[in-house]
């Protein structure tokens, strides 16, 4: 199904399993076609990071009076992955104090996703 | 010339590798203010630092060489220096194996050679007794000699405990130091100038290694002496996994010593060294065909080795000089040089200090010592002279009842850094504040045995650049493996610049 | 020397001795110490602050520290008691543990029996026999991850990985997001050794380039890593000459395999795999050494965790039961046998009669990749007893089939049963 109007075809991996079959994307406008596709999360998964992909972030904060000087934290659902930088960089610059509990909210509605960036641990 | 007092010596040293701090050591006996001065970050950091640690009884030198003769000299005085610096040695004899038939001429040819050397103990062992004694021995071994002056060291510890001892009987020792010129009056060496400002002295002693060429070309003496470094690669073989119980040698060839095959004091297995001349004297890195070389090399002697058994590998130099032997009718081109030479005057030279220089290096001390009095040096003992440099604890070596007392005066003694080699952050720190304090992770490596293991430094690491920044009062940033361009880590995570 | 006893000691608070000991406690064990050489329980879960445990178990992907919390919470209200900050240096046959502390000095504990959760070590530059410098700035990916997420410090600004394992994949991307850069991550062999889900989001996501039948020549830099020589292998694993390129970089990783941690189980006369490096076990996870069981990446390595708990708690439930008498050790055993295409196999040796109580989990993997459906056989000679169907079978990843009670009979007539991965018709 190869039309020669403005399709940008793409190969990417889904991920959707660890069986990591290839999929070939096509986008023609709003329309994403799937193609190679081996099962129907495979579809799901390609029609998502054409549309809104969107990854689980973890990394640490900076953290006062803890055992040590950072705390690990993670978003609690998948995170555009567009603003991922724009996160880190965010949190790079926070710094919260201790006693932390395991699963805290750290930072709510990080960048207005509302998603909220949790707790990896107790400290 | 306008140098400060506490800045005149009567002997200066260059270099502190084991022969200079034996050196040291053996001169602090005598009322002498004595420097020695050390370019690296440590002491007995670069050759004395990578070699077989093997204790040699002297039939493989060349007859009626200074080599010989002091190699010779030394070995019976091991025990005494052992006992009295407390470092590592053991002696259980070495063994050259002959491998089939036609190698067992050779074995003859270093029983006579022994003989003319003046080496007690030398003796056949069958083949059958060496698969006995070395099960894991190459089985078509016809014979072997087994020479039972021989001996393994730790190379590491016999350099600091020297140096330790020196400055316990008031030497000083100065690292980061690096010597650049001479200072003259007429045909007098009268001082030194060094990176750390300039020093007057009596007499200065070359001992500079892989650089004493430099050294001695600026006093204007053998202008066609040259260091040619010597490349040697290693492998260390996990003592879980294989072992042998003896230093083993081959059977020499006419173009190789062969590769040899050792315990250490750890009890760990020694593979190596290959021999390859090389131009820069900075150069130690490990190459793959070195690495092959010797692998392969040594599998004559014990083929059951496989790549499953290695832990590390590193590489050394040797300070291989071109200096004839002075024995008339002996021919040999690579002896030692150690003299006071006659067209300079305040200067003891010695150049070419290569194997089996580690060995000889108590007699080389003490053969300076005759020289000086025979320059007519007048050295007055000191009434209080402490040859006795009491080793610190090392808590893989105590029983358990021991390691309980040890505890109880530092509990830090309790805290296992390095898990594979059991060190513990008590000695960890008792290193850091000894006296010659160490100041980064591969001279607490050398001191402690930390980081050798099978995880090569893969646990302890962390921990130890944390306790270093802490006794040391840095941060952990400034943390170095070797110098101040060997820094560990880079900054702090979060820390990110312009990010 | 102060003297402990305890019904249960075990050595480690990793994911499997965490599970362990809770098991242990859950199955009727009165005194269950846990062991632990840092400071605080978690073992590698505390520094692997990345998503992907507790999948299979919670259906939830948490980071490696919430899912430890979970255990060492669990593991604290079950009365388990923690031994922090203290080094096992000698285990006996007797189950007699020698250990140390800053605290309490020199502790003898004595056990009924001992669980080995030690975890595993990482592959190391000398152990693949990389050529040149010895300078500061070569680590393995795991020491490098303990200092970026847990002390705090980067150790460096641009890196080149060796190995394209997880941990080195992960390591790419945490760099990345901290501010460094990563220039390359090169794998000697032709297929990716960890998961293609990281590939994707820890390589692909940040344009990190992959190069496959690639590997460093020689390190350059003598005092602090200045460059790499990298060359691309052929299939024999032979240099390609004419291939070389040098990398300007400063640190250079190593994710080159990881090697269970067995140096006290040898104290004891203890069989181990040589496949493995880890203790020989039967089904209820107990070694060739009576009262001594294993549990997690000291056995063999895991990919998920999810499987090192499973482990645990069944072995923390068989020492407690070993404890109080009622886990025969004189049971008869069948021997497992690594067959085709398999590298090795787990437990070595089951006991038929467990088939009775529940369904036996055989863990293995595959010796290459093999991307085409396949089929798992649990085999008696030529009798096929089991059999499970896969789209694939990747050495990254486990591959597991089960014994039911249903193969009982068939089990319990064998001599022995082999294992064999084969492509499906």
């Amino acid at each position: 199904m190869i039309s020669d109007s403005e399709i940008s075809t793409k190969q990417i991996i889904c991920v959707a399993c660890p069986k990591g079959c290839r999929l070939s994307v096509q986008q023609d406008g709003e329309k994403v076609l799937v193609t190679n596709e081996g099962c129907k999360r495979g579809v799901e998964y390609a029609i998502e990071e054409k549309k809104d992909p969107r990854r689980m972030v973890a990394t640490t904060v900076r953290i006062q009076g803890g055992r040590h000087p950072l705390l690990p934290v993670y978003t609690a659902s998948p995170f555009p992955k567009a603003h991922i930088m724009e996160l880190l960089a965010l949190l790079r610059h926070i710094e919260i104090k201790a006693p932390i509990k395991e699963g805290q909210i750290i930072l709510d509605d990080a960048l207005g996703t509302g998603i909220p960036i949790l707790a990896s641990r107790d400290m | 010339m306008g140098i400060k007092e506490n800045n005149k010596y009567d002997i200066i040293i260059i270099g502190g590798g084991v022969i200079g701090c034996m050196l040291a050591r053996f001169l602090s006996r005598y009322e002498l203010h004595i420097l020695l001065i050390e370019k690296e970050s440590d002491i007995g950091s670069v050759t004395s630092a990578a070699n077989t640690a093997i204790v040699h009884p002297g039939y493989d030198a060349i007859p009626d060489s200074l080599k010989a003769k002091l190699n010779v000299a030394a070995n019976p005085m091991w025990d005494q220096l052992a006992a009295e610096l407390q470092f590592a040695f053991e002696r259980h004899g070495d063994y050259v194996v002959a491998i089939g038939k036609e190698e067992l001429p050779k074995l003859d040819e270093l029983l006579e050679r022994g003989k003319k050397n003046g080496v007690p103990g030398m003796r056949r062992v069958s083949g059958e007794e060496m698969r006995q004694r070395e099960p894991n021995i190459n089985p078509a071994v016809s014979a072997a000699i087994w020479a039972t002056s021989g001996g393994v060291c730790d190379p590491f510890g016999i350099t600091i405990a020297a140096a330790e001892n020196a400055i316990a009987n008031g030497v000083t020792i100065l690292r980061h130091t690096a010597f650049e010129d001479f200072i003259w009056d007429k045909t007098r060496i009268v001082g030194i100038k060094t990176t750390q400002g300039d020093f007057a002295s009596r007499w200065v002693i070359n001992a500079a290694g892989l650089f004493c060429d430099k050294v001695m070309h600026l006093a204007n003496v053998h202008p066609e002496f040259n260091i040619t470094p010597r490349k040697g690669e290693y492998f260390v073989l996990d003592r879980a996994q294989f072992t042998v119980n003896n230093v083993l040698f081959p059977v020499p060839t006419d173009i190789s010593k062969g590769i040899l095959v050792t315990t250490t004091v750890h009890g760990n297995t020694i593979l190596g060294p290959n021999a390859q001349n090389i131009d820069n004297k900075d150069d130690k890195e490990n190459t793959s065909q070195g690495l092959d070389e010797v692998f392969e090399g040594a599998k004559k002697l014990v083929p059951a080795i496989n790549p499953r058994h290695i832990i590390a590998i590193f590489a050394g130099l040797r300070a291989g000089g071109n200096a004839p032997c002075l024995t008339p009718g002996c021919d040999y081109q690579h002896d030692f040089i150690i003299e006071i030479p006659e067209q300079v005057q305040g200067f003891i030279n010695l150049g070419g200090i290569e194997s089996p220089g580690l060995t000889a290096s108590p007699a080389i001390a003490q053969y300076v010592i005759e020289l000086m009095k025979d320059a007519g040096e007048h050295l007055k003992e000191k009434k209080n002279w402490n040859p006795i440099r009491p080793a610190r604890p090392q808590f893989r070596h105590l029983t358990h009842a021991q390691r309980e007392e040890l505890i109880k005066r530092d509990a830090r003694y309790g805290r296992v850094v390095c898990r594979c080699e059991n060190v513990t952050e008590g000695e960890i720190v008792a290193e850091i504040h000894s006296p010659i304090p160490a100041l980064t992770y591969d001279a607490i490596k050398r001191r402690t045995w930390l980081g050798t293991g099978r995880c090569q430094g893969g646990f302890d690491m962390p921990r130890v650049t944390a306790i270093l920044a802490r006794e040391l009062g840095i941060s952990q940033l400034e943390v170095s493996k070797k110098n101040s361009s060997s820094k560990f880590l880079y900054r702090s995570t979060k820390d990110a610049g312009g990010a | 020397m102060k003297i402990k006893n305890c019904d249960i000691a075990v050595i480690g608070s990793g994911p499997g001795g965490l599970a362990a000991a809770l098991a242990a406690r859950q199955n009727g064990a009165k005194e269950v110490l846990l062991i632990e050489r840092d400071k605080e329980p978690g073992g590698i879960l505390l520094q692997c602050i990345h998503n992907g445990f507790g999948v299979e178990i919670f259906k939830k992907d948490l980071p490696g520290p919430a899912y430890a919390q979970h255990f060492i919470n669990e593991a604290e209200e079950a009365g388990v008691q923690f031994l922090l900050d203290t080094m096992v240096l000698e285990i006996t046959k007797d189950k007699r543990i020698f250990a140390s502390n800053k605290s309490e000095g020199m502790l003898e504990i004595q056990a009924k029996a001992i669980i080995l959760a030690m975890g595993c070590r990482e592959r190391t530059r000398a152990q693949v026999q990389l050529p040149g410098a010895r300078p500061a700035g070569v680590y393995t990916a795991g020491t490098a991850q303990r200092w970026v997420n847990v002390e705090g410090f980067m150790p460096g600004k641009k890196f080149v990985i060796l190995g394209s394992g997880d941990i080195g994949m992960i390591m790419a991307r945490r760099l990345t997001f901290e501010g460094a850069k990563v220039e390359r991550v090169l794998e000697i062999m032709p297929y990716l050794s960890g998961l293609m889900r990281n590939y994707v989001q820890c390589l692909q996501d940040f344009d990190i380039p992959l190069q496959m039948q690639h590997t460093i020549k020689r390190i350059i830099g003598n005092e602090r890593v200045e460059a790499v020589e990298t060359v691309a292998v052929d299939d024999h694993w032979q240099e390609v000459p004419g291939t070389e390129e040098v990398i300007a970089c400063d640190t250079l990783l190593l994710s080159v395999g990881l090697i269970p941690e067995n140096e006290l189980s040898r104290q004891i006369d203890i069989q181990l795999d040589p496949l493995t490096s880890g203790p020989l076990v039967d089904n209820h996870f107990q070694t060739s050494a009576e009262g001594f069981f294993a549990a997690g990446n000291v056995v063999h390595v895991y990919d998920l965790v999810d499987w090192v708990t499973a482990a645990g708690l069944r072995a923390g439930e068989s020492a407690a039961r070993y404890a109080s008498g009622e886990l025969s050790c004189r049971e008869k055993k069948i021997a497992i046998q690594h067959g085709k295409n398999v590298h090795h196999i787990i437990p070595h040796t089951l006991d038929p009669l467990s088939l009775q109580h529940g369904d036996e989990q055989l863990q293995m993997r595959v010796t290459k990749p093999l991307e085409q459906p396949v089929k798992v056989q649990v085999l008696d000679g030529e009798e096929v007893i089991a059999s499970r169907t896969l789209p694939y079978a990747r050495p990254g990843e486990m591959v597991t089939i089960e014994l039911k009670a249903k193969h009982r009979e068939q089990v319990e007539k064998a001599q022995h049963l082999t294992v064999q991965i084969i492509e499906k018709e």
